[in-house]
Order: C-alpha cells, then sequence, then structure tokens
C-alpha cells in the first residue's frame, strides 16, 4: 500500500507542482494539494512541504508560513509521529516552527546558488534513507539564499548523539570538506531529522531529481525509501 | 495608543554574513578602521492600547513569537505614548 501524500500550497510556494508531479506522476502515488488556509490534513500520510518564498521571506525564511492555518495541523501531525518532508523552505518553516532544531542563515557567500551537489548519507537508517545503499552519493540540486544551516554546540552535540543529522554535502567519492559545502552550514549538514525519525528537513531538491527526463532520478531514492517503509 | 521601536540584534555567536560583506564594502572604499560591522533589523509600529502595561506585554509577545528568532537573536524596545 502506498501513502497518501499532501502538498502544503503557501502564498509563496513555487516547487509544489514539482513535489506533486513527482508523487502523482512518477511514483504513482495518491497525491493532493493542501492550501496553506486549510486546517485539515484530508487524511494525508505523509505532508510535503515544498520549496519556495512563502511570504516572500519577509522578516526571516519561513517566519510568516510557520503560523499559516494548515501548520497548527502539520505539527500536531508530526508531533503524533506523522511523517513529514520539508524540503529548502519548508525545512526553513520546519525551523521556525521549532519542529527541528536550530537556524537557517544567509549563505556563506551571500550569493543564491543552484547547481547539483552531492550528499551522503550520515544515517542510512532513517525511513526516509533505509532503501538506500549506505554507500551511496546522491546528485541532488540545491537552489537557495539561505541555507547556512547553524546550531550552537549543544545542539549539534545532541544531532549527532541521537544520529540526527541524515545528509552531508561531499564530493561525489563521499569526501566531506568545506570546499564541497555550498553554503557554509554547519558541519557540511544538508538534511536532518527530528529526534523520533519522523521529520525530515533537507535543503536539497530531491522533487528536482526525480524524472528521468531530466537526466538524473536520485531524489527519488528517497521518496520512495519513505514510500516503501512508511506503514512497517 | 502607543508607537513601539524594537531592535532585534542577531547574537555575538551568530556569524553575519551580511555585516562580514559589507564591511569589505568599506576596505574597498579605503577605510581600513572600520571593525565588528552587524546588520540589524529596526521596526515601528503601534499599540492600540490603553495603559503601558499591556502595551509591553504585546510587544513582548509579538517580539518573541514572531519578530525575533529566540534562537538567534535578541530584541530590545521602547515605548511611546502618542497623543
Amino acid at each position: 500500500m502506498k501513502p497518501k501524500v499532501g502538498v502544503v500550497v503557501f502564498p509563496g510556494s513555487n516547487c509544489d507542482h514539482d513535489a506533486y508531479y513527482a508523487f502523482k506522476k512518477l511514483l504513482e502515488c495518491e497525491t493532493r494539494f493542501l492550501w496553506h488556509k486549510e486546517t485539515g490534513l484530508q487524511g494525508s500520510d505523509l505532508i510535503i512541504l515544498p520549496g519556495g518564498f512563502s511570504y516572500g521571506d519577509y522578516l526571516r525564511t519561513g517566519a510568516i508560513a510557520r503560523f499559516s492555518p494548515i501548520m497548527n495541523s502539520v505539527i500536531d501531525f508530526a508531533n503524533k509521529g506523522g511523517y513529514v518532508i520539508g524540503i529548502c523552505n519548508g525545512f526553513q518553516i520546519l525551523l521556525e516552527a521549532g519542529i527541528l532544531p536550530g537556524v537557517m542563515l544567509k549563505n556563506k557567500s551571500l550569493q543564491f546558488v543552484c547547481k547539483d551537489v552531492y550528499l551522503s548519507l550520515a544515517n542510512d537508517n532513517t525511513v526516509f534513507t533505509k532503501d538506500i545503499s549506505p554507500e551511496k552519493v546522491l546528485k541532488i540540486p540545491v537552489a537557495h539564499g539561505e541555507g547556512n544551516y547553524f546550531a550552537d554546540d549543544r545542539t549539534l552535540k545532541t544531532l549527532e548523539e541521537n544520529d540526527q543529522i541524515v545528509f552531508r554535502y561531499s564530493s561525489p567519492e563521499r569526501i566531506i570538506s568545506e570546499i564541497y559545502n555550498p553554503n557554509g552550514s554547519v558541519k557540511n549538514i544538508a538534511g536532518i531529522i527530528n529526534k523520533q525519525g519522523n521529520v525530515l528537513g533537507m535543503m536539497p531538491h530531491p522533487e528536482r531529481s526525480c524524472d528521468p527526463v531530466l537526466g538524473k532520478t536520485d531524489g527519488q531514492l528517497i521518496f520512495r525509501s519513505i514510500i516503501n517503509n512508511i506503514f512497517n | 495608543m502607543f508607537k513601539a521601536k524594537v531592535l532585534i540584534k542577531r547574537r555575538p555567536s551568530i556569524l553575519d554574513p551580511q555585516g562580514k560583506a559589507v564591511e569589505k564594502g568599506a576596505i574597498l572604499l579605503g577605510m581600513n578602521n572600520i571593525r565588528d560591522t552587524r546588520i540589524n533589523k529596526y521596526i515601528e509600529f503601534s499599540v492600540d492600547s490603553a495603559d503601558k502595561t499591556s502595551a509591553e506585554k504585546e510587544v513582548n509577545e509579538y517580539c518573541s513569537k514572531l519578530l525575533a528568532n529566540p534562537i538567534m537573536e535578541d530584541y530590545e524596545f521602547t515605548l511611546e505614548e502618542i497623543k
């Protein structure tokens, strides 16, 4: 059985249709859009907070979207163990909502970065990664101006102790070094999970790496992993 | 009615890439004595409240829940009655 997927649409979301297309057309899941003013999740098993510039990214990225009516339901759903993936702006919203720890700063270069990056698995035992070979390096694009993940030392220690770091920016040969870090993110962190393991936030865009027509499909590995394992 | 003026500052321990970049501009201008540039936020608004205590409470709530991110920012404010 495949999960029902709900893709939340905020004013300013711009990767919502890409996420919808990936789950509906390529992975053949029942998928629907959830407008930010709705309060119900329409029986969704998996919620996607897509990329974009919700509310113009005014004040801080994700800061206003976090108070959209639907976010109360998403927070409640996540707290009860429901599965959520926040991609790019979706990750920023999860940080602002306090579902995931840390904050997002402007890229160290101050430039918007839009390119393919390589991700090594820091934790291959999450519901989002357990079907991916631990040696696999994922080629997935980033597109953001504020992806410089930051957390204080105590938070980082907790993240590491609980195996909450899921993806790190690396070379295609799994070398993790500052030169492969597109945004200055602390410890090359590209994606983290909450302590309970049901909420993933990541800056790279797996939905943009799903259709073979685009020449790369590594994003499918993450989505297939959650689809295959969500009911186990 | 009160006028609120809020200053939101990123904590000293948090990197400010914008401030760093701006400071490089100072060097390009030939100004070599500029140090520790930090870009902060200054926000103004009015509070429709009868007394100062309840206005302060509202400003604190607005700041702590939305205007500032308590993980990386501190805020301070002044309140002035609008006659």
